[in-house]
């Protein structure tokens, strides 16, 4: 009984000794600026920032390498910490987020077939282009959802991908991920956007979808400063955004393909404004 | 005797009773018709158009030149006028440049197409009548046939093997030829023998076709060319598998037939090849099954190229119940079309019309690593470890575990329980995989 | 407007069956050796039985439900696990330890991986052997069969502990052997039992659902080993005939060696899996300190699949080796 105790005991000593010599011996020098970052930052490392995680970000921003701003995650707080630990002047970037240009779910938009097969957009994308007919509209597949690291992407019960804009933190994966490339960025205070991404002609619109755009320029020509048709399709000029301009346009348009996400998300969402 | 065959793949029920019997019939075209020519309808340099809209053509007569070498021209299926040279849809789903006839009703040949004497004619010559005429594999590969009969100096070519195993079900094309025309196949053969300059020539033909065994066994007599029987089996029809079972060679991997001497043509491409080089007939029409459970007649008809599928179903007599599915060649390997407004091409060897029962519709489920499709895999690769590192997007270990050698057969997905489409996944590798090597 | 036809990938046709028609296969195929265990064992037996299938099925449900997947019990996967766990532990088990037994082979064997098709080993083997450690006296307590009389002594335990104590199996112990074979020991079915199980893999066999390597390997190995052993030292080592009708080392071979999920892919995979099975199984009969050792060989060459995969790799077609 004691010669066992003894010799676990002194097993357990002897490594213990070890143990603490080689964590003296073999201790890394890490700049306590560059653990102080990591304390803030968010911990999901997505690689938003273009680093290989957060703690390669912490690092880079500590040798100079990154824009304190970068972490669009962390918002202007983090970025307003990182400036302080450093301290530098907090350079504000306005935060954006990742939005959905589609509203064309399987109520709305026209299918040109009936896909049977792997359930990923970027599979769906590559038999015949995809089963939407509309070439730009979302297939509803979730290869962003699977992609977000956040949870805020929901696919609603009629294929229709929604991003949240209080979960969204602008890392832009799912823009990446999107086989159509139907997710676009925006500022997160322009809270009006045009929720179509089809370049075809009016008539040819129409005959797929209810709520694409037609390219009928009303919009512009309602609110000019805000608005741009770019073949056949109008998007919002967010350098020169005004949110009253551009619920004047919304209000015009035929074919409710603009929305406020202020007012609400698209239909059959479950995200609230 | 024991038939030969090859390792691996399967046998599913061929379904050829529907139209075997059937004798080949033309599909007719009236005035007023449009005929959709699409210029790229082999593999290689899409052809460019060479007519504008408002030109009068004649049947025949060439309406895409050739792009470079791997290129075949594209002819008028009849005559008529040019009304649009524009992108019109095609069997994959997407737009692609076409040439539109309106048929004028008169079909007038163009009479500045001549044969020749094969037996007067060098072989360089020959194969100037064969690309000027536009041939390509009439299996639905659609490989330009020039470029198959111009091997490297280095390579010796010891073997010709003509593929009348029509493996896939439904499909009887090439079966009705073999009965119908077994001399314009012989004579075709013939002269791709002294194109490439081979003693050897061995038609394969599977055992579930004793008619055409046997017709084409008489045809051969005294023409120094072989008929092997062979044992039914999928993918009997696949190149390398063929050229296994009729010779026990094995075609390195990553390699083409001629490398190991061998080169192998469609029967229907050796008929082609004759009308080409004795009558000067480019490549307009060909011989399409249509068949499955929601055509009303399944028939063998002769069609021409740029017909839309849905005058070939009005002529089989119409849509029978429920249409599910389109297929465009053959159940295993075959292209679901997107509409029957896509016009036919070089390579419809055959239009199926699936029943909305026929269609599978079983959500795939996980992997139970059963084997069978490493069992049943022709090419000896692992179909199911590979479609894992491909959804996955871990190209390259999909490439390390021989993704590259897969011949898209479909055993592995027509035997999984599981319902995976593992084809699916291994096109995505295969795509991904080239992709990434063009840009190396 | 026309109808929207449906697209997908090639091939458009398809075999036929499905992982629920395998599984559904399975169970027609334990149906015989179901029978005989009635016979054997009585009432009791059975609802052993269904407890542990209780257990499987309930559990399987759960955890789905948990993890918000689709549930999937229908397919009968869990409900083939619970009777192959039933033939594993006494026919006499108390409720708890079956109900206990489904429980652990559906969630630790399968379900913590991910569930069907994620698992590396088998789960009803799973469920024998953590009950097999953690109550050993219950696990080894038998009955006999139709007098259902209390034993602890099955042959191969009778065996073992002669050779331990004696140094040899003992003449009285020998001369009883043969009856073995016909299902006069305790907790023992011998050649009756034998025989659905042969007739068992045979349907399956026959259905395709599983190929001959493993089976073949499985039995081959182990009655080429016992054989040998048996040669060397008959006195100390039971004959052959022996090895294969006592124990679990048919129904293994059959039903529990031939799992798709545990096991190799490829046929040259599957005969050294089979193999490996077969040689341990006669090593920790004889040497090991278990006296079964069906489960333990079938576990541990679980654990060596994804090596075995890894090292039975396919020969691609058009393989020309590298000159010079």
């Amino acid at each position: 009984m004691i010669s066992a105790v003894i010799s676990l005991g002194g097993i357990g000593l002897g490594a213990a000794v070890i143990l603490g010599l080689a964590a003296k011996k073999f201790a890394v020098e890490v700049d306590p600026k560059e653990e102080a970052i990591l304390e803030v930052l968010p911990g999901a490392n997505c690689g938003a920032c273009g680093f290989p995680g957060c703690g390669g970000f912490a690092k880079a921003v500590v040798a100079g390498e990154a824009d304190p701003s970068a972490c669009s995650p962390g918002g202007s707080s983090v970025t307003a910490k990182i400036a302080e630990i450093m301290g530098v002047e907090a350079a504000s970037a306005e935060p954006m987020v990742a939005v959905v240009n589609c509203q064309g779910d399987n109520q709305k938009a026209q299918n040109k077939y009936k896909y049977l097969g792997i359930q990923t957009c970027a599979s769906a994308q590559m038999l015949a282009g995809g089963p939407k007919a509309c070439p730009g509209g979302c297939l509803g597949l979730g290869d962003c959802m699977v992609a977000c690291p956040f949870g805020a992407i929901e696919i609603t019960a009629e294929g229709l991908a929604v991003i949240n804009r209080e979960k969204c933190v602008g890392c832009k994966k799912c823009v990446s991920a999107c086989p159509r490339n139907v997710i676009t960025m925006v500022p997160k205070s322009a809270t009006v956007s045009v929720l179509c991404n089809s370049h075809d002609k009016g008539p040819a619109v129409k005959k797929y979808c209810q709520v694409g755009c037609i390219g009928c320029t009303l919009c512009k020509k309602t609110a000019e400063e805000v608005y741009a048709i770019d073949n056949f399709l109008a998007h919002v000029t967010y350098d020169t955004y005004d949110h009253e301009k551009a619920k004047a346009g919304m209000e015009k348009c035929p074919t409710k393909c603009i929305r406020d996400f202020a007012e609400g998300y698209p239909e059959g969402s479950s995200f609230q404004p | 005797m024991e038939l030969k065959t090859f390792r691996g793949g399967l046998h599913p029920p061929d379904n050829k009773k529907w139209s075997d019997k059937k004798a080949i019939e033309v599909c007719p075209l009236a005035e007023g018709d449009e005929l959709v020519i699409h210029l790229s309808q082999h593999i290689g340099a899409p052809a460019e158009a060479c007519v504008k809209k408002g030109d009068l053509v004649k049947k025949g007569q060439v309406i895409g030149t050739p792009k470079g070498f791997v290129s075949v021209p594209i002819h008028a299926s009849t005559s008529g006028e040019v009304i649009a040279v524009e992108p019109r849809i095609a069997s994959a789903g997407t737009m692609l440049p076409a040439v539109v006839i309106k048929a004028d009703g008169e079909d007038a040949w163009d009479e500045g197409l001549v044969g020749g004497d094969p037996d007067t004619m060098t072989p360089d010559e020959i194969k100037d009548k064969i690309k000027d005429a536009g041939i390509v594999g009439m299996g639905g590969a659609t490989f330009p046939t020039h470029v198959k009969l111009s091997p490297p100096e280095d390579k010796k070519i010891e073997y010709l093997i003509l593929n009348g195993v029509e493996c896939e079900p439904y499909l009887t094309a090439d079966d009705r030829l073999m009965l119908e025309d077994p001399e314009s196949i012989v004579e075709g053969i013939l002269i791709l023998k002294k194109v490439l300059g081979v003693d050897k020539a061995i038609i394969g033909i599977e055992a579930n076709k004793p008619d055409a065994i046997e017709t084409m066994t008489n045809a051969c007599a005294g023409k120094g060319v072989e008929v092997g029987a062979l044992k039914v089996q999928y993918p009997q029809g696949a190149e390398k598998q063929l050229i296994f079972a009729l010779t026990g060679r094995e075609v390195p991997s990553g390699g083409l037939p001629m490398d190991c001497g061998v080169v192998v043509q469609n029967v229907g491409t050796a008929a082609a090849v004759n009308d080409a080089v004795r009558k000067g007939i480019p490549l307009i029409e060909r011989i399409a099954t249509v068949s499955g459970a929601a055509i009303a007649e399944p028939k063998n008809l002769k069609i021409k190229i740029g017909q839309p599928l849905s005058k070939l179903v009005e002529f089989c007599g119409g849509i029978k119940g429920d249409l599910g599915k389109v297929i465009q060649g053959g159940p295993m390997m075959g292209m679901a079309a997107v509409s029957l407004d896509v016009p036919a091409t070089r390579g419809t060897s055959g239009v199926l019309l699936f029943a909305e029962d026929q269609v599978l519709k079983e959500p795939e489920g996980p992997c139970v690593r059963c084997g069978n499709c490493v069992r049943a895999c022709p090419a000896f690769i692992m179909p199911t470890e590979i479609a894992t590192m491909a959804r996955n997007s871990m190209f390259d270990e999909a490439e390390k575990l021989n993704a590259m050698d897969c011949i898209e057969c479909g055993c592995c997905t027509y035997i999984c329980p599981a319902r995976i489409p593992l084809i699916q996944s291994l096109r995505q590798a295969k795509g991904a995989i080239l992709a990434k090597r063009r840009k190396v | 407007m026309e109808k929207t036809l449906y697209l997908s990938s090639s091939p458009h046709v398809h075999e036929g069956g499905t992982t629920a028609q395998a599984m559904r296969a399975v169970i027609i195929a334990l149906l015989p050796c179901v029978g005989v265990w009635f016979f054997s064992f009585g009432l009791q037996s059975i609802i052993v039985m269904l407890l542990c299938i209780l257990g499987c099925v309930g559990s399987e449900a759960v955890c789905q439900k948990m993890m918000g997947k689709p549930i999937t019990i229908a397919d009968g996967s869990a409900a083939m696990t619970g009777i192959l766990l039933a033939f594993n532990i006494p026919p006499n088990s108390a409720w708890w330890m079956a109900l206990l037994g489904g429980i652990v082979a559906v969630v630790l064997g399968k379900q913590v991986f991910g569930g069907l098709g994620y698992n590396s080993f088998n789960p009803a083997l799973i469920g024998r052997t953590v009950l097999l450690i953690s109550f050993p006296v219950q696990m080894t307590t038998w009955v006999m069969p139709r007098t259902h009389e209390i034993t602890s002594a099955t042959p191969l335990s009778e065996v073992k502990m002669a050779v331990g104590l004696h140094g040899a199996i003992p003449d009285e112990l020998k001369s009883q052997l043969g009856s073995v074979l016909m299902g006069g020991f305790g907790g023992q079915l011998g050649v009756i039992s034998g025989f659905a199980l042969i007739l068992g893999g045979g349907y399956l066999l026959y259905r395709k659902i599983i190929t001959w390597h493993i089976p073949a390997s499985f039995i081959g190995s182990a009655f080429v080993l016992g054989t040998v052993l048996w040669l060397v030292d008959s006195s100390k080592y039971p004959s052959p005939v022996f090895h294969l009708f006592t124990g679990g080392l048919l129904l293994g071979a059959f039903f529990m060696a031939t799992d798709w999920v545990t096991t190799p892919l490829t046929p040259k995979g599957m005969l050294i899996f089979g193999t490996g099975c077969g040689v341990l199984t006669i090593l920790i009969r004889i040497f090991g300190g278990y006296p079964e050792g069906v489960a333990f060989s079938i576990l541990l060459m679980n654990a060596a699949t994804p090596i075995i995969d890894r090292f039975t790799v396919p020969k691609k077609f058009g393989l020309v080796p590298e000159k010079g």
